[in-house]
């Protein structure tokens, strides 16, 4: 244990373990004087891209501290705040009251759906990831079947404005004019022509509280204990399946509302897109941050949706100064995203393997030299 | 007779006999929806041609113990380089396709080599980490796409753009070099890919041969069996390595044969969701997570790809309505998310100081 105590090893313990948000960093010292943004610019970007991620990204923290690791499953969530945003839109409510109505119809769907995310990820204990990622794609199927097939057929529907020209089926695009910037809006504020989302920040402030404070709950508590180490949980008299499947129905819930967040803000809903890349994004934005699979936090999530985000804006502007060419910075944009998650995976797993075979090996050492001094 | 039809149960197992009872469904449907069996047939069986070395990509893998290769699109980035370099250098018929897959080898042994690395660094999560090398690794190949030196006019845009095209005709040079030879045509409807399914027949007797030598069976007890391997001298490392690589060049020379028959090299994203239907391939025919077998890859692709082929033409005939995409979203990942939940495997309790 001594290696790992002396200050030399504490350094380049730091770099190993922020190694991704100090790469982000470097680019983006690299990459925005050759994009030739300016600096109001990325900051108008970066709040509305704050205002709209943030709850998603946080949706994602409660199933890592029950050992759940990167909830993919969050486009589930997504889904069922679609399908809330749809009967909001066919019934014509309008503004913050459209907007709250649609969580409280697609909450229970959110539930449901969470709820047997977690009985299927109890059946799939140490590849919770690969599995929520598979059902994401899954549900996509089911929620094509019910929005493309049901909807104006076996589902009644009656504004013709969101129902495809054959009769049945939902447009591939919803303009929510109905309540597209209404909780961004519902508190004005603008600093230098900035527009600050206010009521946004306030619903994301919330969730932060909400998650400081879960954290210290029993629930939160026994999530924890859960994800140290199951069996010992188990041993302790926590419910360990009930509380894995909690941890995944209030996930999935979080980001049923940060979908519609995350909608109102853009304003227009792509009906079976939208939901696709939030997993991806969110998750990677959350790695970036610096969180690990076992570890993540509120200030994870901000960091992270800066850090990714800079990237997000600033790469095709960059590729194209770099090489010459836009395409290849949306080519570099998707090859980040997709890398960081593999990078960020991966360091971890082997920190894990390491940590594992470091363990072994410092018994090993104790025994040999047990083994030495009764001779 | 009850005994026998139990045991006969037992080894097929459930999900197989209803996509098969399914799937016989849909052919004696087909005549009276006005599909054409014949035909239907064929496009079942050429399908089967070409996913079946893909699939097969899955075994060695699996047998090594790094899981289901979702990593699979790095294997066919290394048959694309091969498939282009050939178009590039004009060569044409059984030769063209042949030096595509021999100058594919070699960037499949490569690139598996560095994966095999990688995966023995993060054991338990290889699954979840492939995924993402795969979808990394065409992402950066969608830039090489663009920048790479590849001169001929039959591969980069005629005009007002740089780099690759996203789809390359084989036409003139080897589009069904392998399907032809000796090819069955009855009638105007019914035609046998006789060349490839031979081909794919001597791959699978390749990976059967190589289970079977000294090095196959260290492979598979490494899988099976880690610690008891090391016990007993094996290499476990280096044989996860070793079947990471055989997968890699199964992938390289599988994407070749599909695209010889399918007649375009897909660059770009192309490549980007192809593991999925071969894995839900090996999965319908019963492989797992941890096991595979070559008869799990001929019953499964050809299930698999029979549904894939058969539901569209029968059902959308039917209703009236083209479901195609979605009933193959739900089928594959459904059979994907069956295996993952089945097995209920504890992971041996972490080493703690």
């Amino acid at each position: 244990m001594s290696i790992l105590k002396s200050k030399d090893n504490k350094i380049a313990r730091f770099f190993i373990n922020n190694a991704v948000p100090i790469l982000f960093i470097l680019f983006a010292v690299f990459a925005i004087p050759m994009a030739d943004l300016s600096i109001e610019y990325l900051v108008a970007e970066m709040i509305t891209r704050l205002a709209r991620y943030s709850f998603l990204v946080l949706a994602l923290l409660i199933p890592v501290i029950a050992g759940m690791g990167m909830n993919f499953g969050i486009v589930l969530g997504a889904m069922a705040g679609q399908v809330g945003l749809i009967f909001v839109m066919d019934w014509g409510v309008m503004g913050v009251p459209a907007f709250f109505l649609a969580i409280i119809i697609s909450m229970p769907l959110a539930v449901f759906l969470g709820w047997m995310a977690g009985i299927a990820l109890n059946h799939a204990k140490g590849r919770e990831m690969v599995t929520s990622y598979i059902l994401g794609f899954f549900i996509n199927g089911v929620y094509q079947l019910l929005v493309l097939y049901s909807m104006g057929s076996i589902i009644p529907i009656n504004n013709s404005k969101i129902v495809l020209p054959r009769g049945y089926g939902i447009r591939n695009a919803i303009d929510l004019v109905n309540l597209r910037k209404s909780v961004d809006r519902l508190i004005p504020l603008e600093i230098n022509g900035i527009e600050i989302p206010v009521m946004t920040f306030i619903l994301v402030a919330i969730l932060c509280v909400f998650i400081v404070w879960f954290r210290k709950t029993k629930l939160g508590q026994d999530m924890r204990a859960v994800g140290q180490n199951m069996e010992v949980a188990r041993n302790a008299g926590i419910p360990v399946e009930r509380t894995r499947i909690l941890a995944i129905v209030i996930s999935t819930v979080l980001a049923c509302i940060g979908q519609i967040i995350f909608l109102q803000n853009i304003g227009t809903m792509n009906t079976y897109n939208s939901h696709e890349q939030i997993g991806m994004f969110s998750i990677a934005a959350l790695l970036v941050g610096g969180a690990s699979v076992a570890k993540a936090s509120i200030k994870n999530a901000f960091v992270g949706i800066i850090l990714f985000h800079i990237m997000f804006v600033v790469a095709p502007r960059a590729g194209k100064t770099l090489m010459g060419e836009a395409q290849i910075g949306e080519y570099f944009r998707v090859f980040v995203s997709y890398a960081i998650i593999a990078i960020a995976l991966a360091l971890h797993a082997w920190r894990k393997n390491k940590e594992a075979e470091f363990a072994r090996r410092s018994l090993r050492v104790d025994t040999e030299e047990a083994a030495g001094t009764s001779e | 007779m009850m005994e026998k039809i139990k045991d006969f149960l037992e080894a097929a197992g459930w999900p197989r006999l209803i996509i098969g009872l399914f799937l016989l469904a849909l052919f004696i449907t087909a005549p009276f929806v006005e599909v054409n069996i014949f035909t239907s047939l064929s496009d079942v069986i050429v399908r089967f041609g070409m996913w079946g070395i893909l699939v097969l990509a899955m075994v060695p893998m699996v047998q090594g113990g790094c899981g289901l290769n979702f990593g699979l699109p790095l294997g066919i980035i290394a048959g694309l380089l091969g498939a282009v370099t050939s178009v590039e250098l004009q060569l044409t018929g059984l030769v063209g396709f042949f030096s595509a897959v021999l100058i594919a080898i070699p960037f499949g042994i490569g690139l598996g080599l560095l994966y095999g690395i990688l995966l023995n660094k993060v054991k338990g999560d290889e699954m979840t980490i492939a995924l993402y090398v795969g979808f990394s690794s065409v992402a950066f190949m969608s830039m090489m796409w663009l920048k790479l030196p590849y001169k001929s006019p039959d591969m980069i845009w005629a005009y007002g753009g740089t780099g690759l095209r996203t789809t390359i005709s084989v036409e003139k040079f080897w589009y069904r070099a392998l399907n032809d030879i000796w090819t069955i045509q009855i009638g105007d409807h019914f035609y046998f890919p006789t060349g490839m399914i031979i081909f794919f027949a001597f791959m699978c007797l390749l990976v059967w041969v190589f289970f079977h030598t000294k090095t196959g069976t260290a492979v598979t007890a490494a899988g099976s069996n880690p610690e008891y391997a090391r016990a007993s001298g094996v290499n476990v490392d280096k044989m996860r390595i070793i079947s990471v690589i055989l997968t890699t060049v199964l992938a390289a020379v599988g994407i070749i044969v599909y695209e010889q028959s399918f007649g375009f090299i897909q660059l770009y994203l192309g490549p980007f969701w192809m593991a999925f239907p071969a894995v839900a391939g090996i999965l319908l025919g019963g492989a797992s997570v941890h096991k595979a077998t070559i008869m799990n890859v001929i019953v499964g692709t050809f299930l698999f790809q029979g549904i894939l082929t058969m539901t569209p033409s029968v059902i959308n005939n039917i209703i009236q309505t083209d479901m195609s995409e979605t009933i193959r979203i739900i089928v594959s990942n459904g059979l994907i998310l069956y295996a993952l939940t089945r097995t209920i495997t504890i992971k041996s309790a972490k080493v703690k100081a």
